[in-house]
């Protein structure tokens, strides 16, 4: 924005209210404990590059631990308690989040990089609502209508990404727990602490030792879990390719599954939508958490006869987005959580360049240190181009326009993704109509990137299989 | 040249059971032999090959030369599967429902030629056989009733926290690959075809490869009960040979391995995970209720924020 006198003044949120340990351990059968090989790995502030911790990365003796200390709690004590108990002790944890909401989120803006404004108000909130929702069904299973008394799977091997780091760790453990299993969980290389801090929520919220236990580490830790034996059950929130990997390394080992992959979704705007709602909902829908969400909506189909409205009237909100310190209570677009994250995204933009796609950002100046991305448009694009084909997972919109809903629906659904999908309409029966076209898994009419513990969430074809929220979500977790 | 045994059963040793050789002295008139084809697209092609395999009884008498499908059969056939997807998968719940009422009819005026060909082909006793052709009509009358009602029982709406009708519909899951168990013949293939096609999927079967007549006698009835052309298609084959392409086909959603021995599916699955496939298998007894898991394997979860306001 021009005119400095209408510049915000910094606005950062304490960051003393969280403590961090110079060194993690794992924590394992209710303790924390160093790792057997006695390796480490530091995590670092992607604002900053400055390190946060030396985390313990755990080897195949730690996994074992892990998955044994689990076995443990599922034969003799959590798997022994009644639905009632369970519950309660599901609700300590939900109270426990909201109690300490502060400290996640200042902790996650620090680790993950992103605006503190989304992790106070998206991630930690969302984290306790699903653990409060689950811990409803605990006792109220065989009211779920997966026949009667449905029995839990045994010990469930988590591996979830780094883009919502405590939220994944939510999703993951709220049902599963709910459902009656136990808990090896691995959180993200590049964004450990939130969990870890959950760790610590759960120690003091009196669980059996074992029941929730966190593994530490990086793709080869994540790769230990899913071989080991006595897992019972997978379930991973990632790539495509690591997820294809998964689902073929545990063929025929009879292990249950679920995944959630990636996407790239398409945002339909018709030409009778609310615009400007509709310009702030593809805001919402593809730089929120710098775009680093599976779900995002990463293609934007317009109708013909206002792409050029839209355009203009999103450029001139682009230019007002605030990108910079994740802590600042202002900033709209945060850091990249990674060096690798920031050279995928810089190699797809090249692409789209050398393809003939027009890019086009804001003014922006981004921090000297730090990893960075300028929100990023192109117009121009076909479906060939890589930018509308891969996901990008970063701030970058790839644009393309429609002429009729018949047109919309089947480019929208030219991908072997199918997560979620927008529409933009004001005429509710078309909603309806695209709603029944569209393949994806959650679809999302005048609104984007919304997400509820009693909405089921998950994908078609290769954004995965099996649904986390809802009643839906708890079939993932039980022998049905 | 003396008649080898036909899809006649032979009356020596059997008390029960009509005879349904026509009632005409040996020698004054010949039958007419039948050639079983594959079924897909709603035509009945040779093996585009040209090859066959001899379907035989327990006895090894040869019953029929059966269409040996191959690796081209079955891309065509997920064709004719995808093709069908649109038509079948967006019907009204109702209309699928009838038609498959309608199958379930043309099934019980069969009822006597299937039991005839799994005597033949897997040598249980005829009231074994009817026991099994009978249970799998009444179990595609079952599955009849379950396309307007499956969405009711795996569907929701969601009291989400803020201005959304928001509501959870399963959908069919696409084309569905399927290897039918090898016996009972047709309760099996009927057991893992019908739940497929309820939920409005298209389905590539691979039909048991020891006893695959009854197969082709039901694509025969499919083919003449208002199901669309491509909905379903049944390979008869070699398991080994067809059941690999479907699992590593990118255009096939889905697989059903309860037919391939618990051995073989490892390397099935694998190849499914190239394009994430919807895996699933179970073992049990056939005769026993089905449950929904069968239909549930094959349905995605599509969950709608739809707004509310004035």
């Amino acid at each position: 924005m021009a005119g400095g006198s209408w510049e915000y003044a910094p606005a950062p949120e304490a960051r003393d209210i969280v403590t961090i340990r110079r060194e993690y351990g794992l924590f394992l059968a209710g303790e924390f404990v160093p790792p057997a090989a006695g390796e480490s790995f530091t995590t670092l502030n992607p604002a900053s590059e400055e390190p946060l911790a030396q985390v313990a990365a755990a080897g195949a003796a730690d996994v074992d631990r892990a998955v044994t200390a689990a076995r443990d709690a599922f034969e003799r004590t959590w798997g022994q308690l009644p639905g009632r108990e369970r519950a309660k002790y599901l609700y300590r944890i939900a109270r426990a989040i909201a109690e300490r909401a502060r400290e996640f989120a200042v902790l996650e803006s620090l680790d993950n990089g992103k605006p503190i404004k989304e992790s106070r108000d998206v991630d930690v909130p969302l984290a306790a609502a699903h653990f409060f929702y689950h811990a409803g069904w605990a006792d109220k299973l065989e009211y779920a209508g997966y026949g009667p008394g449905p029995r839990p799977i045994g010990v469930a091997g988590q591996v979830i990404p780094w883009n919502f780091p405590l939220l994944m760790a939510a999703w993951k453990l709220a049902p599963a727990l709910a459902t009656g299993n136990t808990c090896v969980l691995k959180p993200a290389e590049t964004t450990p602490l939130t969990a870890l801090l959950l760790a610590e929520v759960i120690a003091e919220a009196g669980l059996p030792p074992g029941t929730v236990n966190v593994i530490t580490g990086d793709g080869s830790t994540g790769a230990e879990l899913v071989r080991h034996p006595g897992v019972a059950k997978i379930a991973f929130t990632g790539s495509t390719e690591v997820g294809k990997q998964i689902q073929a390394a545990i063929a025929g080992t009879g292990k249950r599954l679920t995944l959630e992959l990636g996407g790239k979704a398409a945002n339909v705007v018709f030409d009778d939508a609310p615009l400007d709602q509709a310009v702030e909902g593809i805001v919402n829908g593809i730089f929120f958490n710098q775009g680093h969400v599976c779900c995002a909506g990463s293609r934007l189909l317009i109708q013909e006869s206002v792409a050029d409205t839209v355009l203009s009237r999103l450029k001139r909100r682009l230019a007002t987005l605030r990108l910079g310190d994740p802590l600042d209570k202002n900033t709209d677009i945060g850091a990249i959580n990674s060096r690798e994250q920031l050279d995928k995204i810089t190699g797809l933009v090249a692409a789209g360049e050398a393809e003939g796609a027009q890019r086009w950002s804001p003014p922006c100046q981004l921090p000297a240190k730090g990893f960075w991305f300028p929100p990023t448009v192109f117009t121009g694009v076909s479906q060939s181009h890589r930018i509308a084909r891969e996901e990008i997972f970063g701030p970058v919109l790839s644009v393309l326009t429609f002429r009729t809903p018949e047109e919309a629906v089947a480019k929208a659904n030219n991908t072997p993704y199918g997560l979620s999908a927008g529409v933009w309409t004001e005429k509710g029966s078309r909603i309806l109509w695209m709603a029944q076209r569209l393949r994806a898994g959650v679809i999302w009419a005048n609104t984007y990137n919304r997400f509820d513990p009693a909405s089921p969430f998950g994908g078609y074809t290769e954004s995965g299989f099996g649904r986390e929220g809802g009643r839906a979500g708890l079939a993932a977790y039980l022998d049905a | 040249m003396p008649d080898r045994a036909r899809p006649t059963p032979t009356p020596r040793g059997r008390t029960k059971g009509p005879d349904v050789r026509p009632p005409v002295p040996d020698g004054t008139r010949v039958d007419v032999r039948k050639t079983y084809k594959l079924f897909i697209g709603g035509a009945f092609p040779r093996s585009e090959s040209g090859r066959s395999y001899p379907a035989t009884g327990p006895d090894g008498t040869v019953l029929a030369h059966a269409a040996r499908a191959s690796r081209k059969d079955a891309r065509d056939a997920v064709v004719a599967a995808r093709k069908a997807v649109p038509g079948w998968s967006g019907a009204t719940a109702y209309n699928r429902g009838q038609v498959l009422y309608r199958v379930a009819e043309l099934l019980e005026g069969r009822a006597a030629q299937f039991t005839a060909e799994c005597v033949q082909g897997e040598g249980v006793s005829w009231a074994g056989a009817e026991r099994t052709v009978t249970a799998a009509i009444d179990r595609w009358v079952w599955y009849a009733g379950w396309p307007d009602k499956v969405a009711q029982v795996a569907g929701s709406a969601n009291p989400v926290a803020g201005p959304y009708f928001n509501f959870s519909v399963p959908e069919p899951t696409g084309v569905v690959a399927v290897v039918a168990p090898a016996a009972p013949s047709l309760l099996g293939l009927v057991s893992v075809l019908a739940p497929v096609i309820a939920t409005g999927n298209a389905a590539v079967v691979v039909a048991s490869e020891a006893a695959p007549l009854p197969a082709v006698t039901l694509a025969e009835v499919l083919a003449t009960s208002d199901v669309p052309p491509g909905v379903v298609n049944i390979l008869t084959g070699y398991t080994a040979e067809l059941a690999p392409v479907l699992a590593a086909h990118m255009d096939v959603n889905a697989i059903d391995l309860t037919g391939v021995a618990a051995g073989g599916r490892a390397e099935l699955e694998r190849l499914a995970a190239r394009n994430v496939k919807r895996v699933f298998a179970a073992d049990g007894d056939w005769e026993a209720p089905p449950g929904t898991a069968r239909m549930l394997a094959f349905l995605e979860i599509k969950t709608v924020w739809h707004p509310i306001g004035i």
